[in-house]
């Protein structure tokens, strides 16, 4: 009994066809021998043999197996049953494509993104520690250098601490390559080790290199060595120039590790990079710190001992700037966390969908299985098995349901590799691709979709008397009452979910477009912006810096087509770029007479005008406010609100401690210009803007603005650059418009890809709607020829059919709307400027629903209140 | 003249078909034909087999692996599939005797003492 034998089954019938005929020919030489006729010889030889059928029978059932027979059988009967309603059979399996293929998608990227451990040693025990930050507005915030030296000392329950920054840098072209600027990593040495990186050529940091005073060493992410250096093992030992000072290159990473992103290029030993002044404040947060956790201690313990450390340094240094308490994650957590919120919505979201489609299938079997309930009957009276009955449903949802999973995984594999090419900067995204547990769960949800699809319309085999039908006339008016309710419920259910996707898709719209029409502050339109950074080792005076800008802008200016030119450390929009604290001379004891801080920029003279952000009074800087005869500053509207109150802001002096060189009495408030936000969803705008010309801003922004189209003069600038120095890398190059984008891109994927999942779901709803309403109104017609015969208005006949369709949708959008309270609840995070309860946006999906519903069902009532009754009575 | 002996041939005991089979095979290699008359000729035509049924049983034995198969030319010269005994067909056969002969000398006595 094997399945080989199964399938050669015809062929060995062949041959023993063959086998008996030799036997005969054998029998008729006998019996010819024996000598008779020929005629008679073969008679008697057919005689002697027996039934020629019957040996053949044996034989072939010897060879069969009885349940794989009867599963081929059940499986061909319901592939020739649903090829015979192509346009039936192609959309459900199309729909549930859909539904598997968007799933199985989420599925991996979720797996692969937030399931699946980091690729370092016992992730599990590497924590992620912050502060949160000092206005309680952010639970997960910056660290500062000298606040992980504290909480080094006191965490006994972790193992290792390590801290780490992000930076710029600026790497100088060699042998023919073009400098560039890179983003890189400083950290102390321990890290990468405590990670458990094993360095591919070289060595790693040691504890001798993390040091100010130690000689400048640098360790080469994999990518950067293959595209810089083409994979050169020699680079070990070299000296390679960063920011125009010589680093030596002392090892080079593993191609796997791409922490904290794929786009930190370098590694450099923190402690030589940062002051000691910067390592040893206690409110200045720049770092991030990662622990290892020691066997057995838990994350909670290491939490309270950061805590406490936090708590006593902050009774020590009681500034407005110190951070008050520690906040904790796992490193895991930390990786992915803006990636959670997105990805879990969208999770949801498919899971809507694959649920809407299958039950809109399920629907469509419920009305297919309806108008086979007479032949269902009468096999159930001759004796066929429920369980049998039951079997063949479940077989032809299960060849619908594998038809879509394997065009669903096909859509999932296309999926994935497209949303890792369209969202590239997503955690980890280097990390998502299909495996076997993919795969698992692939099968899983294909043989989810088929019971669910298969079970419900079989409900009513497994209930209730099964020859009702039988005693039905055969003019059957109405569909059985249990089919209806249950077609009813499936509607509703449906509708409900479409309307949950709806406003969720809504709110997410919403919310973006409120993110895209915040206005900065400045002019976006016509704007195109570059950044660069000038390196100390060559711009090591003040007043080198300070030439550099002064030659830079009326070069600018010059070039035809540009409209106004300026130049700031950090444009709008552009990231929080950097604070100062400072006191305010005329007011001592402004509160209480703590040090404040705020975000500084450095400004050139034109670039209020150039970005259009409104002077408000006083006046701008002016050219000749440089070097030590900048002594004025320009502060933003809700600084002067903030600190000067209804007094007049100009003319008061403001203190800072950081700078070198500053005037005796502080910096004089010369102008008061318009807020300006430096993230979209950020809403701290109190700053100060000093002149550029100072010459202590190597930082820079050059925000160029036009009448026309602004990205043909990105190359003209990158040229007037390269003419002040041709050792200078460009980065950023963007439309202002292409820079908002950028950090909207988030919410702009989200909303979308969710109100593309909600469409989805709409039109299926209301194919759901429309497919059973006219199904009914083919059921009903010689009821509904009786109606109107016996003098029924059509109007009737109409609202009849409408209230039949309508009443399930109704109930649909009522538990839509209240299921929708809950789920925006879901989404609450995500959403920016925009209330979750939004009663508008409820009522607006509540009349596209009505709507679509409404003409879901119009269409076949109309049909049916056209019915020829003559015609239609004859129909049967 | 046959009756009687049809008689007997229709009420064969279940499995004695294939150890027939196998024991016509220890001869040599046959085909179907020479089987059935071999079978017939050597009970002196008690045991009328229908020759049909006979092709069931070969295909279950060639199955379990007692005989195998190849197609040949039959001495008449026409073609015929062939059957001949495997190793496990010859212990099968040995096994099959022994218990047949338990069978035969236990219902021999039953009978016998029922004779008595």
């Amino acid at each position: 009994m094997n399945l080989r034998r199964f399938f050669s089954r015809p062929a060995a019938d062949a041959e023993l066809a063959q086998e008996l005929e030799a036997h005969l020919q054998h029998e008729v030489d006998h019996n010819i021998a024996r000598g008779m006729s020929e005629e008679k010889a073969r008679r008697q030889a057919r005689l002697k043999l027996g039934s020629v059928r019957r040996v053949h029978e044996t034989v072939w059932e010897r060879n069969s197996l009885e349940w794989f027979e009867t599963m081929l059988r059940d499986l061909r009967y319901a592939v020739r049953t649903l090829s015979r309603t192509p346009a039936f059979t192609v959309t459900a399996v199309l729909v549930m494509a859909l539904g598997i293929g968007a799933n199985v998608t989420l599925f991996t990227v979720v797996r692969s993104v937030l399931l699946k451990p980091l690729p370092f040693r016992e992730p599990d025990r590497l924590i992620q520690l912050y502060e949160k930050s000092p206005d309680g507005r952010r639970e997960y915030s910056y660290i500062a250098g000298g606040m992980y030296a504290a909480w080094k000392k006191a965490a006994s329950s972790v193992e290792q601490m390590a801290i780490y920054g992000t930076d710029s840098i600026n790497l100088s072209g060699s042998g023919g390559q073009l400098p560039e600027k890179l983003r890189y990593a400083k950290c102390s040495w321990d890290l990468l080790s405590m990670m458990g990186v094993v360095p591919e050529v070289g060595r790693l940091f040691v504890e001798a290199d993390d040091r100010r005073a130690a000689p400048a060493t640098v360790v080469l992410t994999h990518g950067l060595w293959m595209r810089r250096y083409a994979g050169d093992r020699g680079i070990v030992g070299k000296t390679i120039l960063l920011d125009a000072k010589p680093y030596t290159v002392v090892g080079v990473l593993p191609a796997w590790f791409l922490y904290p992103d794929t786009q930190t290029q370098l590694w450099a030993p923190i402690y030589h990079e940062e002051s000691s002044g910067m390592m040893e404040a206690v409110d200045n947060h720049n770092f991030f710190v990662i622990a290892r956790l020691r066997r057995g201690a838990t994350m909670a313990q290491a939490l309270s001992q950061v805590d406490t450390a936090e708590k006593q340094v902050r009774a020590a240094h009681p500034t407005p700037s110190t951070a008050s308490g520690a906040s904790a994650r796992t490193l895991l957590d930390g990786v992915v966390h803006d990636a959670k919120a997105t990805l879990y919505t969208l999770m949801g979201a498919t899971s809507c969908v694959l649920l809407i489609a299958c039950l809109n299938v399920a629907n469509l079997l419920v009305a297919r299985s309806a108008s086979r309930r007479k032949e269902t009957s009468v096999r159930a009276a001759l004796g066929g098995s429920r369980w049998r009955l039951l079997r063949e449903q479940l077989t032809e949802s299960a060849v619908l349901a594998g038809a879509g999973g394997a065009l669903g995984m096909l859509f999932a594999w296309l999926g994935t590799r497209w949303l890792v090419e369209a969202r590239p900067e997503m955690a980890r995204a280097n990390a998502i691709h299909m495996d076997g547990v993919v795969l698992l769960f692939g099968l899983g949800v294909v043989a989810g979709c088929g019971l669910l699809a298969g079970l419900i319309p079989s409900l009513s085999f497994l209930r209730g008397p099964l020859l009702e039908a039988l005693q039905d006339s055969s003019r059957a008016t109405s569909a059985g009452h249990a089919r209806g309710r249950l077609r009813r419920a499936l509607l509703a259910a449906e509708v409900g979910l479409t309307v949950v996707l709806l406003t969720c898709a809504g709110l997410l719209l919403k919310s973006y477009n409120h993110l895209r029409s915040t206005d900065l502050g400045c002019a976006t339109q016509n704007v195109l912006t570059m950044r660069f950074a000038l390196p100390h080792a060559r711009y090591d005076t003040a007043a080198k810096t300070a030439a550099f800008y002064e030659q830079l802008l009326p070069r600018l200016r010059a070039l035809p087509g540009v409209k106004a030119a300026g130049v700031v450390t950090t444009l709008p929009g552009q990231g929080y770029g950097g604070d100062s604290r400072f006191t305010l001379p005329e007011h001592p004891d402004f509160a209480g007479g703590a040090v404040q801080d705020a975000i500084v920029r450095g400004a050139d003279p034109g670039y209020f005008s150039a970005l259009q952000i409104p002077l408000l009074s006083g006046r701008f800087f002016e050219d000749h406010e440089r070097l030590t005869d900048a002594r004025s500053v320009i502060v933003s509207k809700s600084f002067a609100r903030q600190y000067f109150g209804d007094e007049d802001a100009l003319g008061k002096h403001i203190l800072i401690k950081d700078f070198d060189g500053v005037p005796p009495e502080g910096f004089e408030v010369v102008g008061v210009v318009g807020d300006t936000l430096w993230a979209l969803t950020e809403q701290d705008t109190a700053m100060m803007y000093f002149p550029l010309y100072s010459g202590g801003w190597p930082n820079a922004s050059i925000g160029v603005r036009s009448d026309g189209d602004v990205t043909s003069l990105a190359l003209p600038i990158q040229k007037v650059l390269g003419e002040l120095d041709p050792d200078l890398p460009v980065s950023d190059v963007l439309t202002m418009d292409q820079s908002i984008g950028r950090s909207t891109v988030d919410a702009s994927f989200t909303s979308s890809m969710v109100m593309a999942f909600a469409v989805i779901a709409l039109v299926l709803a209301a194919v759901g709607l429309y497919g059973v309403l006219s199904y009914i109104v083919t059921q009903r017609t010689s009821e509904i020829g009786i109606r109107i015969a016996l003098g029924a208005q059509r109007g009737a006949v109409l609202r009849l059919i409408l209230s039949d369709g309508l009443r399930p949708a109704w109930i649909g959008l009522l538990l839509g709307l209240v299921g929708s309270g809950f789920a925006v609840q879901l989404i609450r995070t995500m959403l920016y400027g925009t209330r979750a309860l939004d009663w508008v946006l409820f009522a607006e999906v509540g009349m596209v629903l009505a709507l679509v519903a409404g003409v879901a069902c119009a269409i076949p009532a109309w049909r049916a209140s056209r019915l020829d009754p003559m015609q239609a009575l004859r129909t049967e | 003249m046959t009756e009687p002996k049809k008689a007997a041939s229709g009420e064969m005991l279940q499995g004695t078909m294939d150890m027939l089979i196998l024991r016509t095979l220890v001869m040599g290699r046959a085909h179907g034909h020479t089987i059935a008359h071999v079978i017939e000729n050597t009970s002196e035509d008690v045991l009328q087999v229908e020759q049909g049924s006979l092709y069931p049983a070969l295909h279950r034995l060639e199955d379990r692996g007692w005989v195998k198969s190849s197609w040949g030319v039959s001495e008449n010269n026409r073609k015929a599939k062939f059957y001949e005994l495997t190793t496990a067909g010859r212990k099968q056969l040995v096994a099959e005797r022994e218990r047949w002969q338990q069978v035969v000398v236990a219902i021999g006595r039953i009978l016998g003492e029922a004779a008595e």
